[in-house]
C-alpha cells in the first residue's frame, strides 16, 4: 500500500454554511475513501442537501476546507466537480425525457454518438445497468432513468460518486440491484457517497455513516454494528413515538366506490389505469403502496374530480351517488377532500398569503358570500389550521413559499379537516416532512378515522403505510391489486407486489369491490 | 470586492412597487434626453415640450385627460386577464369594433333624440368588443390556439373591417367621398366634462371601472381565482377553478372595457366613424397596465402618464420639430425600463462581501 | 406578360424569403427557450437600417450587414431582459418590438417614399434555362438561396450536432443543462441574437430586394406571421420552410386577385394573411400531442440561475 491510498479521496473539515434563516451546517467533518460506501444520514432539513451542494460546488461554505485527493481547494462550480472526478446522481433526475438516452450522455460526456453508444453498452454490461442507448428518455421507466443518470455519471470517469437518495424511487426489488451495482463499484475503487434516511439500507449497504441533526454531525459510526433504534437516536436525539393504533370501531357505511375504472390518455408516455377497482368504508384508512409512477397520480386527480368523465370510463360512486361527471367543487360540497402531494403550487399557491392559500378550497366553508371575499372569515379560518396544527409560520399574512415543507403541510392538512371532509384523500402525507411534523399528521389520520372519516393515503413508504393504514392494496402499471389487510401481510409481500407480483400477496381475502356495487 | 445577488423576497412591498415604476420614468428621462441631443434639441426644451407644456393651458390638460379615457380604461381591463395570464394583446381591434357597432348603432338612428341613444350604444359596444374578444377565447379553449396570436391577427382584421365599412356600407353618402360615415347626432355623443375642452363623460365611465376593477380584484371571489389561475395553474385545477372559464372571463372583460373606449372615442372627439379611430390606444394600454404594477390604482397613474406622452409628443412635434416617432420610442423604452426595474419587485438585491456569499451561480 | 405560373412560383419564392429568413432565426431563439414576440419590430428595424445603408452607400451586402447589426442590437435588449432581469418572455418581447417599430420610423424618417435599386437576380447556369420551372425557380436574386441554405444549415444545426443538442437541452430544461455546467444564460442569449438579426436580415430583404422602397410600417404584420409559422412548422425546420412558403403565396394572391380586376373588396384580401394565419394556428393547435411532442418545454419560462 502506497501513501496515496491511504490518503482519502474527499475531506471535509469544519464546513460551515449559513442560511439567513438557518445555520444548515456547523462545522461538518466527512472523510471519504477509494472504495468506501459512506452513508450521509438524517432527517429532511438535517443539512444533508446544503453538504452535497458544496461537495458538488453548487454553493461555496462560509468557513471551513475542504481536500480532494490530499489538496486543500476550493470546489467552484459542478464543471469543476467534475473535472476533479466528483459525479452526482440526483434525487430528481436531471436527464432531458425528449432526448435518446446516448445524447443526454453526450452532453456531459465527450465523444461522438456511436463510440458513446459502444461505451454505454460496455458499463451497462459490467455494472448490470442494462438500458437501450437509442431509447427516448420519455419512454423509460423510473429506474432505467436512474441506471441512465449512475451510466452518464461512471462515463465521466469519476473518483467519487455522490447519490442523493437514489432508493426511493425504486421498488424493493430494484434496489437490491441498485446495491449489487454500488458495491460492484465500490470494489472497483470508486468511493461512494449515499444519501439516506432510510436506516435498513444504510445497515445493508454502507461501510460508514456520518449522521447529522440541525446542521451538525452527531455520530460517525458502522451501520452494521447498529441497530435502527440506536441510528434513529443519533438522527433525531430522541425516542420516536410509535404512532400505530389499531382500529377503534369496526368501519361503517361503505362511502367511496371506484368500479372498472379505465383511462387511457392521449400521450403515449402519460400512465394510464386499467380496471381499476377499490372501496372505502368510514371509519377505516385503505393504503395505496407502489412505486411513484405507476397512475397514482391519475388515480388521486380522477377521484378528486381533477379529471372527470368522459375521459375515464368506469364509475365512482361517493355515498352510493355517482360522481365521476362531478368536478371538483361538486365534490368537495358532498364532503370529499383531497390533500394533494406537491404542497407548493398546488395545494397552496407560493405567492399568497395563508389566508388566501385557506380561501383557496376553504371557500367551501362560507368564506365568501354572493360572490365576494369576507376579510375576517379567511383570517380566522387560515388562523384556525395554523393554531390547530401548530404551524411555525408569522401568522396568517405568511406567504406559503416562506413556510418550511413540513409547516405548508401542516397548514394544508388543517385546512382541509377544517371542511369536516366525510372522505379524505391524502397523497404522500409526509413527504420531505420532519419527524416530528409526519408523527402530528399521522396521528391526526388516525383520530380523523376513529371519529369514522374514510380515508385513502397514497404513499411510497412502506413504513409510513403499515403505521396508519388497516388495508392496503398496490398499484403497479396502471393496475390495481386486490386489498389484504395490513395485519395479514408483511412488507416483503407489499414489496414483492409493487414489482406486478399481486399473487404475493396470497389468494385469502379476495375482495372485490364488484361484488359491493 | 462586493459581489451582487439577489434574494428572493418574502412579501410583496408596496414601496417597491413605486420605486420600480419610478425608476423607470427616471431611467426613460434620461435615455430620452439622449433621444432629443440625438436630434439636436436641447433636452431641456425637448422636456418642456413633452412634460410641461401641455400642463400649462386648460385645453393642454383636456388632452391628456381626452387620451386618458380610453387608456385608463383599456388597461383595467387588460390588467385583469394579465393578472390571470391571459395575454390579450389585440385591445385595439376590440376597441375599433366597439366603435364600429356602436357606430352603427348611431348611423342607423341618425336622426334619434332618445335619452337612450348612448347607453344603447355604450352596451352594443360593449358587447361588440366582448365578441370579438370572444372569438380568441373561444379558439383558444376549443382548439388550444394561441391568444396573444389570434388577438393580434383579429386587431388586423378589424382595421380591414372598419376600412371597408367606412369606404362602403357606411360612408356619409353627401361626403364626396371621404372614408367617414355622417356626423352623429347630438344624442349619440357623450356630453362635454369641463369647459373649454373635449374631455367627456366618458372619463367618468372609466374612473368608475377603475373601481370596479379594485373591487374585482381585491374582494370578488371571481377575481381571485382568475389571480390563482395567473400565479399558480396547478393549484387553480386543484381548487377546481375552471381555466376555460379563467380564458373567457379574462378575455371578455379586456373585450368590454375596450369596446367601451372605442365608443367612447366616436361618440366624443371624433363624432363619426373614419379611419383613424385609434392612435393605437389598444397597443399603449398594455404598456399602461404592466406600468401600473397591473394594479387599479397604479394604472390611474400610469394611465395619465401614456396620457400625457401622447400628447407631449404632438407638442413636441410642433413647438420643436421632433418626430412622432418619439413617441413610440418614448412608450418602448418606458415598458422596457419598468421590465428591467421589476427585478426589485421579486428580489432584494444585496452586495455583499465574497465571503459571505451564498449563492454562486456558475452559469453567470 | 410573364407566363403565369413562372409568376407565380417566382413571386412565391421571393415572398417566403423575409419571413423564411426571420422564422429560422426565431426557431433557434425558441428552441432555447426563449420566446421573442419582438419580430415585427426587429424585422421593422432591419428593414430601415438595410434601406438607409443601401440608399446612402448602394452597397447590399453593407445593407444586409447592417440590417442584422442594428436589429441583432435590438434583440439583445430583449435577450438581457429575459436573462439577467428575469423579465416575462411575453412582457419583454412586445417593449422591444414597440421599440423597434419606433426606432425603425425614426431611422427611416427622412427616406420616406424613395427607392433604391434591387437586388440584382442570379441566373443558376443550366438549371435556369428549364420552361417554367427555370425562370419560376431558379433565376431569383441570391437571398433567396441563401435563405434556404440557410434552413438547411438550421436543420443541420439543430438535429445532427452537438450545439444543436446543447440548444435543445436547455430548451427543455435549462435547470438541468445548468447542472451540467452548461452557461444557460449565455447560450439563450446569443441565440436570441441570431434569432434578431435574421429578422434584421428578413427586413432589409424586404426594403432593399422583394419592394425596393422605404414606407414606415412596411412589415405589415409578417413579423408576428412569422411567430405563428413557427407554432404552424411544430418548430420542424421543412414545415417551416412549407409555411413561409405557403404564406408568400397568399401574399402573391392578394396581388393577383388585384390585378385580375376581381370583384372582392381590396380589405378582405388584405385581411385574408391573418384570417388564414388563425384558422391555421386553430387547426394546428388543435393537436395538443402534436404539439407538446415538439414544442421547447421550457418555452416561455424564466430561468434563474443558482436557486
Amino acid at each position: 500500500m502506497n501513501d496515496s491510498s491511504q490518503t482519502p479521496l474527499l475531506k471535509l473539515s469544519g464546513i460551515t454554511k449559513v442560511y439567513p434563516s438557518v445555520v444548515a451546517n456547523d462545522g461538518v467533518d466527512l472523510e471519504v475513501s477509494a472504495g468506501e460506501i459512506h452513508a450521509v444520514l438524517g432527517e429532511n432539513g438535517a443539512g444533508k442537501s446544503t453538504l452535497m451542494k458544496i461537495i458538488y460546488g453548487v454553493s461555496e461554505p462560509d468557513a471551513g476546507t475542504i481536500h480532494w485527493r490530499g489538496d486543500e481547494l476550493s470546489i467552484r462550480s459542478p464543471a469543476h466537480a467534475r473535472s476533479l472526478g466528483i459525479g452526482m446522481v440526483f434525487q430528481h433526475f436531471s436527464l432531458f425525457e425528449t432526448l435518446t438516452v446516448v445524447e443526454n450522455v453526450s452532453l456531459a460526456v465527450p465523444g461522438s454518438l456511436p463510440e458513446l453508444s459502444k461505451n454505454i453498452e460496455e458499463a451497462a454490461e459490467r455494472f448490470g445497468l442494462m438500458v437501450n442507448p437509442q431509447a427516448r428518455v420519455q419512454s423509460l421507466t423510473v429506474g432505467e432513468r436512474q441506471r441512465v443518470e449512475i451510466l452518464r455519471c461512471i462515463l465521466q470517469k469519476p473518483e467519487l460518486l455522490v447519490l442523493d437518495e437514489p432508493t426511493s424511487v425504486l421498488p424493493p426489488s430494484g434496489i437490491e440491484q441498485l446495491f449489487k451495482t454500488l458495491k460492484m463499484l465500490a470494489r472497483e475503487g470508486y468511493g461512494i457517497i449515499f444519501i439516506s434516511h432510510k436506516l435498513d439500507e444504510i445497515r445493508a449497504l454502507c461501510d460508514t455513516a456520518t449522521i447529522l441533526r440541525q446542521g451538525k454531525v452527531t455520530g460517525r459510526v458502522d451501520p452494521k454494528e447498529e441497530t435502527n433504534a440506536s441510528l434513529t437516536q443519533l438522527m433525531v436525539g430522541r425516542d420516536v413515538e410509535e404512532v400505530r393504533a389499531a382500529r377503534a370501531t369496526e368501519p361503517g357505511d361503505e362511502l367511496l366506490q371506484v368500479v372498472n375504472v379505465n383511462y387511457r390518455p392521449n400521450d403515449p408516455f402519460a400512465s394510464s389505469l386499467e380496471q381499476v377497482n377499490l372501496s372505502l368504508r368510514a371509519g377505516e384508512i385503505l393504503g395505496i403502496a407502489g412505486v411513484s409512477g405507476n397512475g397514482q397520480q391519475i388515480l388521486a386527480k380522477l377521484l378528486a374530480g381533477e379529471v372527470q368523465l368522459p375521459a375515464i370510463d368506469g364509475e365512482i360512486l361517493l355515498k352510493g351517488r355517482s360522481i365521476g361527471g362531478d368536478g371538483v367543487i361538486s365534490r368537495r360540497q358532498s364532503g370529499l377532500q383531497y390533500i394533494p402531494e406537491e404542497r407548493l403550487g398546488r395545494g397552496a399557491v407560493p405567492g399568497m398569503s395563508l389566508a388566501h392559500n385557506g380561501l383557496l378550497t376553504g371557500h367551501l366553508a362560507g368564506l365568501s358570500a354572493k360572490g365576494f371575499i369576507s376579510f375576517s372569515g379567511i383570517r380566522n379560518f387560515a388562523t384556525s389550521a395554523i393554531d390547530d396544527f401548530d404551524v411555525r409560520c408569522g401568522g396568517h399574512s405568511s406567504e406559503a413559499h416562506s413556510l418550511s415543507g413540513g409547516n405548508l403541510q401542516k397548514f394544508i392538512v388543517g385546512r382541509e379537516i377544517n371542511l369536516e371532509p366525510e372522505v379524505l384523500i391524502v397523497a404522500q402525507p409526509t413527504w420531505g416532512v420532519d419527524v416530528g411534523a409526519a408523527a402530528a399528521i399521522r396521528k391526526r389520520l388516525l383520530a380523523l378515522r376513529d371519529a369514522g372519516v374514510a380515508i385513502l393515503v397514497i404513499s411510497e413508504e412502506l413504513s409510513e403505510l403499515f403505521e396508519v393504514c388497516d388495508r392496503l392494496q398496490v398499484m403497479f402499471r396502471g393496475q390495481m391489486s386486490q386489498s389484504v389487510d395490513a395485519v395479514d401481510t408483511d412488507r416483503n409481500r407489499i414489496g414483492l407486489a409493487m414489482t406486478g407480483e399481486f399473487s404475493a400477496l396470497g389468494e385469502h381475502k379476495i375482495e372485490s369491490v364488484v361484488a359491493h356495487a | 470586492m462586493r459581489s451582487i445577488r439577489l434574494e428572493p423576497r418574502a412579501e410583496q412591498s408596496l414601496l417597491a412597487s413605486f420605486l420600480v415604476s419610478g425608476s423607470a420614468i427616471l431611467l426613460t428621462l434620461l435615455a430620452g434626453s439622449m433621444l432629443f441631443v440625438f436630434y439636436g434639441k436641447s433636452p431641456v426644451a425637448g422636456f418642456h415640450a413633452f412634460f410641461v407644456e401641455p400642463l400649462q393651458t386648460q385645453y393642454g390638460i383636456g388632452e391628456v385627460l381626452l387620451k386618458m379615457t380610453p387608456l385608463l380604461l383599456i388597461a383595467q381591463g387588460l390588467a385583469i386577464g394579465f393578472r390571470a395570464r391571459i395575454w390579450n394583446i389585440g385591445a385595439e381591434g376590440q376597441l375599433i369594433l366597439g366603435a364600429i357597432a356602436a357606430g352603427t348603432v348611431a348611423i342607423w338612428f341618425e336622426t334619434s333624440d332618445s335619452l337612450f341613444l348612448l347607453p344603447g350604444m355604450i352596451i352594443v359596444g360593449a358587447l361588440a368588443g366582448m365578441a370579438w374578444a370572444g372569438i380568441a377565447a373561444w379558439l383558444r379553449v376549443t382548439f388550444n390556439a394561441n391568444e396573444i396570436l389570434v388577438t393580434f391577427m383579429l386587431s388586423n382584421i378589424a382595421l380591414q373591417l372598419l376600412y371597408y365599412l367606412v369606404t362602403g356600407p357606411l360612408r356619409d353618402p353627401q361626403g364626396f367621398n371621404f372614408p367617414q360615415s355622417v356626423t352623429f347626432s347630438d344624442a349619440a355623443m357623450f356630453s362635454i366634462l369641463l369647459e373649454d375642452t373635449r374631455v367627456s363623460t366618458a372619463l367618468i365611465i372609466a374612473l368608475v371601472a377603475s373601481i370596479a376593477a379594485w373591487i374585482f380584484v381585491r374582494r370578488s371571489m371571481l377575481g381571485y381565482q382568475l389571480i390563482v389561475g395567473g400565479l399558480a395553474p396547478a393549484a387553480a385545477q386543484y381548487a377546481g377553478f375552471s381555466a376555460k372559464r379563467t380564458i373567457w372571463i379574462s378575455l371578455l372583460i379586456g373585450g368590454a372595457a375596450a369596446g367601451i373606449a372605442g365608443v367612447g372615442e366616436v361618440s366624443g372627439p371624433l363624432g363619426m366613424l373614419q379611419r383613424n379611430i385609434s392612435p393605437g390606444y389598444g397597443y399603449a394600454a398594455i404598456i399602461v397596465a404592466f406600468l401600473g404594477a397591473l394594479h387599479p390604482i397604479g394604472i390611474i397613474f400610469s394611465s395619465a402618464l401614456m396620457a400625457l406622452i401622447y400628447v407631449g409628443g404632438d407638442y413636441a412635434r410642433l413647438s420643436i420639430g421632433l418626430p412622432s416617432a418619439v413617441t413610440t420610442i418614448f412608450q418602448g423604452m418606458l415598458l422596457t425600463f419598468y421590465l428591467a426595474s421589476s427585478l426589485l419587485l421579486s428580489y432584494k438585491i444585496r452586495f455583499s462581501d465574497p465571503r459571505v456569499a451564498i449563492q454562486r451561480s456558475p452559469a453567470s | 406578360m410573364m407566363d403565369p405560373i413562372i409568376f407565380v412560383l417566382a413571386g412565391t419564392l421571393a415572398a417566403g424569403t423575409s419571413m423564411l429568413f426571420a422564422a429560422m432565426g426565431e426557431l433557434v431563439a425558441e428552441k432555447s427557450g426563449v420566446l421573442n414576440l419582438g419580430v415585427e419590430g426587429m424585422m421593422a428595424v432591419g428593414a430601415a437600417a438595410g434601406f438607409v445603408t443601401v440608399a446612402t452607400t448602394g452597397s447590399h451586402s453593407l445593407g444586409f450587414l447592417v440590417g442584422a447589426l442594428t436589429a441583432g442590437l435590438l434583440s439583445l435588449v430583449h435577450a438581457i431582459l429575459v436573462t439577467v432581469f428575469l423579465a416575462n418572455q411575453v412582457a419583454s418581447g412586445l417593449a422591444v418590438g414597440i421599440l423597434g417599430l419606433g426606432v425603425s420610423a425614426a431611422i427611416g424618417k427622412n427616406f420616406e417614399g424613395t427607392t433604391v435599386e434591387p437586388l440584382a437576380k442570379l441566373d443558376i447556369p443550366l438549371l435556369s434555362d428549364f420552361p417554367v420551372i427555370g425562370p419560376g425557380l431558379f433565376s431569383q436574386d441570391i437571398m433567396v438561396y441563401l435563405a434556404m441554405l440557410l434552413a438547411f444549415g438550421i436543420w443541420f444545426l439543430m438535429n445532427r450536432t452537438k450545439p444543436g443538442l446543447i440548444i435543445r437541452s436547455i430548451g427543455e430544461s435549462p435547470a438541468a443543462a445548468h447542472a451540467l455546467g452548461y452557461r444557460v444564460l449565455l447560450i439563450r442569449a446569443l441565440c436570441v441574437l441570431f434569432g434578431g438579426a435574421m429578422a434584421g436580415i428578413g427586413g432589409a430583404y424586404l426594403a432593399t430586394a422583394y419592394t425596393p422602397l422605404w414606407a414606415e410600417g412596411m412589415v405589415a404584420g409578417r413579423g408576428w406571421i412569422v411567430v405563428a409559422l413557427i407554432v404552424f412548422g411544430t418548430w420542424i425546420v421543412p414545415r417551416i420552410v412549407l409555411g413561409a412558403y405557403l404564406f408568400g403565396a397568399v401574399t402573391l394572391l392578394e396581388l393577383s386577385i388585384q390585378a385580375m380586376g376581381l370583384n372582392i373588396p381590396s380589405q378582405l384580401l388584405s385581411a385574408s394573411p391573418y384570417i388564414i394565419t388563425i384558422i391555421v394556428l386553430a387547426v394546428i393547435s388543435r393537436n395538443k400531442t402534436l404539439i407538446s411532442l415538439n414544442s421547447p418545454v421550457s418555452l416561455g419560462q424564466t430561468f434563474k440561475a443558482g436557486s
